[in-house]
């Protein structure tokens, strides 16, 4: 059973991919997520100039959710030089780019700066939903802004193919990630976190976040996460690679999201129940359910549902 | 599915039951109720609307919970104002603990506020029949701690350092340790030889401790310390180089062959941007 696809030029050997904002800011890291089976890392956001993130309490978590508001804290391009440049010394598997900037002008410019040190993939987070009260709606959330963030980046990206990472918080995906389609986007992580969402410690009264609000991950976003891969793989008729995220934690739930249209499944949140380890059993169980199934290719799953239901018209 | 239970990943607010003024800068706070914590683990600690940071658990009997902390920044600072009956979140406990067999010979190196925990050490590791000689060092007489608590332990000797000689040897507790190790090595020696060094307190110090015990080939626990933000290992704000091993997970105590991978060990600490810092 064959787990590799190669996707915008780019060998992957299985689909797990490292979400960004986990476990995401040093080399050493994404080498030993790398060791512990991952298709390709994403790093953390990565600003043009150095960027506070929210005090603590910054992550919670129950069985249901998780909450986040980290804020998208970077210490700036010349770690991310010294950081990728490392990783890519010997780069043992494709490295996403994740870029993210306050104006459409910062977006160019810190592709611009990242684009040198030969990363496989942009994956450009234009959704944070915990950074709202710093810089107002995130671009994700219109149409024409989106669209321009991707014009922006495509401008100077080159051969890297770009992914442009959408918000569930919309009233319509698919016509977001059309209008970025139509802008050139190579293909689209979806999704983001969910929410914001909020959570209040009874005796204190007070948010438990320090910034009140964060994105909400885990297991109960799945559905969510499903729904908006197949409204954005409908809308882009299956023309755009998708990196599926949201609430895996099993090879079936991987394989869900490639029925629903995505080529590449972003892990995070369950690296905190099953461990680094959560990328290599993730595949043994996509390919042990899969030879039970006769499934030779991985490939044969993208978009299972798009096809079984116009089978069915 | 890890073993941390999910509880333990949101805070819960507890009142401080009792304080106590350890020194100038150091204090106690004491809860009622047990997160179960083992000595060397740590809690993340949350001042609702100001921020939330690790601490070592200074002790935890099954029944109560302390806390002993240097009001040394904006958040430590705050939870230093704080009044009998105020809220504290307590989320925990996270991270590795010593680890000690029956009936073992342990010196115990303290640091600094590095002496709260070990204070936890020694009371647990004597109902299991083991004898400790604890180090206790500080700048000076005045930032000593856990003396009382310590000498007061059955199967403790206590030895103290202090850099200005205010009180016990002139120096470094490392080279108390020196001499302990150097003088239990001796075949006639009255003493059982040592089977383990604890040690918690600066990065400087620990390194010094790892050089020590092994010159005189004796296994070391070290406790470490990085930014923490989430505890359960998701963040990745406490991930050392060049082994990219999680200090939430796979410390704070960390053993010395494990402690010999971490590149960056007595050289830099990664700030809450990921940026280096030298110690």
């Amino acid at each position: 059973m064959n787990l590799s696809q190669k996707i915008l030029g780019i060998t992957f050997e299985n689909p797990t991919v490292l979400a960004s904002g986990i476990l995401g800011i040093t080399s050493s890291t994404w080498k030993d997520v790398a060791k512990n089976g991952a298709g390709a890392i994403t790093t953390k956001s990565l600003w043009i100039k150095e960027h506070i993130g929210h005090p603590n309490p910054t992550i919670i978590e129950t069985e249901h959710w998780m909450l986040n508001a980290v804020g998208v804290p970077d210490a700036g391009p010349e770690k991310a030089q010294e950081e990728i440049g490392d990783f890519m010394k010997k780069q043992p598997v494709p490295l996403i780019a994740n870029i993210i900037a306050e104006s459409i002008e910062d977006y160019a410019d810190i592709a611009v700066k990242i684009a040198p040190l030969g990363p496989n993939a942009f994956e450009v987070n234009i959704s944070c939903p915990n950074i709202a009260d710093e810089f107002g709606r995130p671009f994700a959330c219109s149409a024409p802004d989106a669209a321009a963030v991707t014009k922006a980046v495509k401008a100077v990206s080159g051969d890297i193919p770009i992914f442009i990472k959408l918000s569930p918080n919309v009233e319509n995906i698919g016509e977001i990630a059309k209008a970025c389609q139509a802008e050139g986007a190579d293909g689209f992580t979806c999704i983001n976190t969910v929410g914001p969402g909020m959570a209040i410690d009874l005796r204190s009264r007070m948010p438990i976040l320090a910034n009140k609000v964060g994105g909400m991950s885990g297991p109960a976003i799945k559905p969510i996460a499903v729904k908006c891969i197949a409204d954005v793989y409908a809308a882009t008729e299956g023309q755009c690679p998708i990196i599926g995220t949201g609430g895996v934690y099993t090879g079936e739930d991987a394989l869900e999201l490639m029925l629903a249209g995505a080529s590449l499944i972003g892990i995070g949140s369950a690296v905190s129940r099953r461990g680094p380890e959560v990328f290599s059993k993730v595949c043994e169980e996509m390919q042990y359910w899969c030879t039970n199934e006769g499934i030779d290719n991985i490939s044969d799953m993208v978009g299972g549902m798009h096809k079984e239901l116009s089978s069915r018209t | 599915m890890s073993s941390i239970s999910l509880q333990s990943r949101l805070p819960r607010t507890y009142r401080i039951k009792e304080i106590v003024q350890e020194t100038e800068m150091v204090r106690t706070y004491i809860f009622d109720g047990s997160l179960g914590a083992k000595p060397g683990q740590f809690l993340m600690c949350w001042m609702p609307g100001v921020d939330e940071k690790p601490f070592s658990v200074a002790f935890d009997d099954g029944s109560e919970t302390k806390i002993t902390f240097f009001a040394v920044g904006p958040m430590s600072e705050a939870l230093a104002k704080a009044k009998v009956g105020d809220l504290v979140g307590l989320r925990g406990p996270f991270g590795t603990c010593y680890e000690w067999d029956a009936g073992d010979h342990i010196v115990l190196v303290a640091g600094g506020y590095g002496a709260a925990p070990m204070f936890f050490v020694a009371s647990e590791a004597v109902k299991h029949g083991c004898t400790l000689e604890a180090i206790v060092g500080a700048r000076g007489k005045e930032h000593l701690l856990y003396l009382k608590e310590l000498e007061s332990l059955k199967h403790v000797s206590l030895h103290v350092s202090t850099d200005d000689g205010s009180v016990g040897h002139k120096g470094y507790n490392t080279e108390v340790l020196d001499m302990l190790l150097e003088a239990a090595a001796d075949p006639d020696a009255k003493d059982p030889p040592i089977d383990k060094v604890f040690a918690c307190g600066p990065e400087m110090m620990l390194k010094s401790v790892l050089t020590v015990s092994e010159k005189h080939g004796v296994p070391s626990q070290l406790s470490l310390e990085r930014y923490m933000k989430c505890g359960f290992g998701i963040c990745g704000n406490c991930a050392v180089d060049s082994s990219g091993a999680r200090l939430c997970i796979d410390g704070p105590v960390v053993k010395a062959e494990e402690c010999k991978k971490i590149s960056e060990f007595g050289k830099y600490h990664r700030d809450d941007l990921g940026k280096k810092h030298e110690f």
